[in-house]
Order: structure tokens, then C-alpha cells, then sequence
């Protein structure tokens, strides 16, 4: 019964990655012929650089044989396809930016989950909505600044902007994790004479490791995902990230690479998707343990 | 407590330094700095350049007032803009939360291959946006849209023997060329990635409902529509309303999928504020008119927020 009606979601909630499995595969021949069959991988003349590896495997279901690889090598060896740089931009970029966003987030996410009162409920509340600001009304103005302190095609830019998202995230994420840690936990630390300091690397953090972990998750992801700051500040090919390298360098006027650009989504999207469903229960503790509880 | 607090009183410096009024906000204020710096500092630039002639390449203009304000809401990009982005938000929210509804009740409880399921679902959320929006793209490309395919051989193979002629196999749809198609589409590609975050939320809300709840709800004899309505409901307003804020918030000021799939096009019949903004600041250089344009999002930002929070309170004392 619950397939029946979880079933018909799945299927169409997953069928843009089915179908991009599917089109990565496909030699030109195949995909531009409007009489195939799209469902199925169709004999076709293949140019000589569309690598077909299972060529003669006639057994293999739905003309499996007829595969290429050639179009995620074209991402990885064709000249001029910075493809290498965008993942490596992204990796940088996601990987500063959630170290920025922990030392910022992990004292204030502490201090709002325990040590203030009155106030600190409403101070979570407050950063909770700094979080809905969108980059849609600041993109004009920090495109503004950027160009005036020089950082424009820089992935400094991107580094400085974007803990403006992930930091009141992470923090209210913090906060809901510090707060199912029992505070008599670290009263008993400090009774025994440790300073509070001491508390929170020996006894607070080791438990709350998990939670940072889903932070680290959720905010690298966030920068991934970015796209309207990284299309403004960002115009050179080289210094793109993945979000706007590929779906502004892979379609050039009026040229799509299409199996191309299918590959190049695919390839970060997969293990993002295994990150998010093995933290996904961690990260609905915390978002839901914040303020509202 | 007591001896803990009469520990910290006595002693020099550094246990006055872990004295709560002097360590949380010592704790909180680079977070709040940073946010001040980079939240607060472009959105009070955003208001002065929308009340001057500002163009790209100079931070300041001549004080015009709310020139750009008038100028803006006359024009008929704007309209059609500020209409499109109201109406794509509350259809595609509306689609959101029956979805998700369905599939969180579905999905809280166990059975047999739950997670496979789950990985299924929270798919479009867990990939970048631009990215799943460019699988879109080449699903309503014109002449090799996969959906249009689709539909042509379902209506020559079973649709066709029913009398149901529903699309001309010769000039199959436009999905991103005809206004009412492209909206169609822009709505149901943001239902798509919303609905899996809608989802774990709605998930999260009916898992923190206790057992008890349930006990009592069946001792007093509610069950079905009744209990769902009188019990259910209640207990998951709270989350469920902030599951929605998100949503439209997220809605209404997006811009990378209607960048990617329409870029506002067919002629400005898709045009949305996010992206009519990015197109008259940053591609027309009126970085002032541009401002203003995205200004106009802030008081409905501010409202439903407001209106949420209080909303999610009140369910939750009662």
C-alpha cells in the first residue's frame, strides 16, 4: 500500500536523473535520430572519438552495448572544458567556506543553545529569519562592493559571501543539537574544577560530533548550490564553480552538449545525494530542535 | 548550582571571563559581526542605491527619491513580473503541500523498502538546482523532449484507440516556447525540488508527535478523518507552517531555475521579480531600478514571515 502511493512520487521526482543516466550514455548518432526510441540505446554510426566499450556484448538488455563513455571523458580531456577547475573551484570554495562557517557558528550556536536566557530564544529566532534574507536583494549591492575591493573572477568573492547564508543555517542547526545535550553534563565538568573551555572540547563536543558533521554536510551543499552570486561576480571560464560552469560554459548559443552536460550533473549529484540520505535523520533532529521545541 | 555559581564568583580574571553575561556575548558576536557586515550593511546599500540613479560601475548616484519606486511599478515588465512570481509561488506551494502531506504520512511509518523510497525522493533536493533545472531543460527541449514522446506514442498506442486526441503529433508542445506552458513548467520544476525538503520536514513534524498522543486519541475513540483533523493536524501546524515559510520563500525569490529554463522568455511572459531585477541591475546596468525591483519582495518577505512565526507560536501554546 505504501508503494502504491509513495511509488508514483518516486518515479517522478527521480526520473530527471534516470533520464540523465541515461542521455550521459547515448552516442550523437543515437540521441539526434528523432525515430529511436529514446528509452532504449539504439544502434547508431559512431564518431571516432565516441569510445563504445561494450561493443559486441549483444546479450546485454535495452542495446546496452551501444554505450559510450566518450561523453564524460570530453569533460575531463577536451581542451578548452575547465570542467577539472569547476569541481576543484567548488571543492575550495565549499571547503574554506564551512571553516569559516564553524568557527562562527559552533560558539554562537552553544552560547544561544545554553548560556543566554531570556533573550537567547529570541536571538535564535533572529538569526533563524537572517537565514530567509535572499541573495535576490543583495546580489545587486554586494556585486557593487565586490568590483570596488577588486575580487571580481575570484573566488575570494564567493568565500566572503557565502558564509552570509551558511552561518545563520549552521547556527541554528548548532543550537538544536546543543540543546538535547544535557546540561548536567558540563556543570559536573565544572564542579570537578575544569574551566568551561575545558567543558565544551572534552565533553560537549565529542557528543555533539555527529551534529557537526551534519552541519558540515549541509552548509558544503549550500555552496554548492549557489548560483545567483556566483553568475554575478564570477565571468571567467576557469574560475567558475560547478553550479554556473556547467549550464553557462556546456551550452554555447545555441550548441548544447546535452550528453555532456547530463554527465556533468550527475557526477557531483550522486554523492551528494548518498551525503544527504545518511545525515538526513541527524539534520531533521536539529532543524526541528531549534526553536520551536 | 549554587556551589557552581559561588565557584565562578570568587577568583581573577579568567573566571570573570566565564561569567555568562560576559561569555555568550562573547560567544555570539563574531557570528553576528560577520552577518551584520554581510547581511545587514548590502541590504541597507540595497535601499540607498534603490533611491538613486546608480549604474554599474559606481556605488553612488544622484539622490532621486523613490523615483526608481514609481519609475519600476509602471512599467509593464514589472506587472507582469509582480503577478507571475505571486501566482508561481502559491500554485506550485499549494502542489508542495498536498505532496508532501500524502507522502509524509506515507512515509513516517516502516516498511519494506522505506529507504530505497526516501533516497528516491529526497533525489531532487540533494542535487544542485542549476544542475537538476539543465535535466529539465533537455526533458521539454523542442524536438527531442522525451516528455513529448512519450505522449505521442501513449495517444497512437492506448490513448488513440480511447478517442482521445489530446496533442498533434506533427506540432507537439512547446513547453518552454508558449507562455502558458513555460509557466506550467517553471511551476511544476520548483514543486519538484521543493517537495522532497517539504517532505522530510512534514516527516519530522509527525515523528515528534508521541505515542501516547496516539493512545489517547484511540481510547477516546477518534480515529480516521476525525483523529486526523482534531489530533493530527494541530500537532503538526507548527511545523508544517514553517516547512511552508521556507517554501515560499524560497519560491518567490529564486531565480536559478527560471534562469535556466526560460531566462523570463517567451517575451517577458514568465518574468519573475528575481530575475527581472538581475536583468534591469546587472545585464541593463540600472543597478537603482534594479534594487528597487528586488526591494519590492522585502515587505511580502516580511509579512509572511511575521504572519508564520506568529502563526506557529499560537498553534503551538493551544
Amino acid at each position: 500500500m505504501s508503494w502504491l502511493v509513495v511509488g508514483p512520487f518516486a518515479i517522478i521526482l527521480a526520473f530527471p536523473f534516470y533520464w540523465m543516466l541515461m542521455t550521459s550514455l547515448k552516442t550523437n548518432g543515437d540521441l539526434y535520430d528523432i525515430s529511436h526510441n529514446p528509452f532504449v540505446f539504439n544502434a547508431a554510426l559512431a564518431a571516432p572519438n565516441e569510445d563504445q566499450p561494450l561493443r559486441g556484448q549483444g546479450w546485454l538488455p535495452f542495446g546496452i552495448e551501444n554505450i559510450t563513455t566518450r561523453n564524460y571523458s570530453f569533460l575531463f580531456t577536451e581542451p578548452g572544458i575547465h570542467y577539472v577547475d569547476w569541481i576543484k573551484n567548488t571543492l575550495v570554495v565549499g571547503g574554506i567556506v564551512v571553516l569559516i562557517t564553524l568557527a562562527l557558528s559552533i560558539p554562537a550556536g552553544y552560547a544561544l543553545a545554553r548560556l543566554s536566557g531570556g533573550w537567547g530564544q529570541s536571538a535564535g529566532i533572529g538569526i533563524f529569519l537572517v537565514y530567509l534574507v535572499p541573495p535576490t536583494l543583495l546580489f545587486l549591492p554586494l556585486s557593487r562592493v565586490v568590483a570596488e575591493l577588486g575580487f571580481q573572477d575570484r573566488l575570494i568573492s564567493l568565500i566572503l559571501v557565502y558564509p552570509s547564508f551558511t552561518v545563520p543555517f549552521s547556527t541554528w542547526l548548532l543550537m538544536g543539537f546543543f540543546k538535547t545535550i544535557p546540561p548536567e553534563l558540563e556543570d559536573a565538568a565544572l564542579v570537578d574544577g575544569a574551566s568551561r573551555l575545558k567543558a565544551l572540547t572534552r565533553i560537549v563536543f565529542p557528543i555533539s560530533l555527529p551534529g557537526i558533521l551534519t552541519v558540515v554536510i549541509f552548509s558544503f551543499s549550500l555552496c554548492v548550490n549557489e548560483f545567483i552570486y556566483a553568475v554575478t561576480f564570477i565571468s571567467t571560464s576557469d574560475a567558475r564553480t560547478i553550479s554556473t560552469g556547467v549550464p553557462l560554459e556546456l551550452i554555447r548559443g545555441d550548441v548544447y552538449f546535452w550528453q555532456s552536460l547530463m554527465a556533468a550533473t550527475l557526477i557531483p549529484a550522486i554523492p551528494l545525494a548518498l551525503l544527504y540520505n545518511v545525515f538526513l535523520d541527524r539534520f531533521i533532529a536539529g532543524f526541528t530542535g531549534g526553536a520551536f521545541r | 548550582m549554587a556551589a557552581v555559581a559561588e565557584a565562578r564568583s570568587k577568583g581573577g580574571w579568567r573566571n570573570t571571563f566565564e561569567q555568562r553575561r560576559f561569555l555568550a556575548p562573547l560567544l555570539i558576536s563574531p557570528a553576528v559581526l560577520y552577518i551584520v557586515l554581510l547581511v545587514g550593511a548590502p541590504l541597507g546599500l540595497a535601499v540607498y542605491l534603490s533611491l538613486t540613479d546608480a549604474t554599474a560601475g559606481s556605488l553612488s548616484g544622484e539622490f532621486v527619491g523613490l523615483h526608481n519606486y514609481a519609475d519600476v511599478w509602471h512599467s509593464e515588465n514589472f506587472r507582469k513580473a509582480f503577478r507571475n512570481t505571486i501566482f508561481f509561488t502559491l500554485v506550485s506551494q499549494a502542489i508542495v503541500l498536498v505532496g508532501a502531506a500524502i507522502l509524509a504520512h506515507r512515509l513516517v511509518k516502516p516498511f519494506r523498502g522505506r529507504w530505497f523510497l526516501r533516497f528516491l525522493v529526497v533525489l531532487p533536493w540533494a542535487a544542485p538546482v542549476a544542475l537538476g533545472t539543465i535535466g529539465w531543460l533537455w526533458i521539454f527541449e523542442s524536438t527531442l523532449s522525451v516528455a513529448n514522446w512519450t505522449l505521442v506514442h501513449l495517444q497512437t498506442g492506448v490513448l488513440g484507440h480511447l478517442g482521445l486526441h489530446l496533442i498533434d503529433p506533427l506540432d507537439p508542445p512547446q513547453w518552454l516556447g508558449r507562455p502558458n506552458l513555460a509557466m506550467a513548467s517553471l511551476i511544476m520544476v520548483h514543486a519538484w525540488r521543493i517537495l522532497p525538503f517539504a517532505t522530510v520536514i512534514f516527516i519530522a513534524g509527525l515523528a515528534s508527535i508521541p505515542a501516547e498522543v496516539d493512545d489517547a486519541a484511540k481510547v477516546d475513540g477518534a480515529t480516521g478523518i476525525k483523529k486526523l483533523w482534531y489530533v493530527t493536524l494541530p500537532l503538526q501546524l507548527p511545523i508544517a507552517l514553517v516547512a511552508l515559510l521556507f517554501g515560499i520563500v524560497f519560491t518567490a525569490t529564486d531565480i536559478t531555475v527560471v534562469y535556466i529554463l526560460t531566462n523570463g522568455g517567451p517575451f517577458n511572459q514568465t518574468q519573475m521579480l528575481p530575475m527581472w531585477a538581475f536583468q534591469t541591475g546587472i545585464r541593463s546596468s540600472s543597478l537603482g531600478e534594479g534594487a528597487a525591483i528586488s526591494l519590492y519582495l522585502l515587505p511580502i518577505l516580511v509579512v509572511v514571515s511575521i504572519a508564520m512565526l506568529w502563526f506557529a507560536r499560537r498553534a503551538e501554546v493551544t
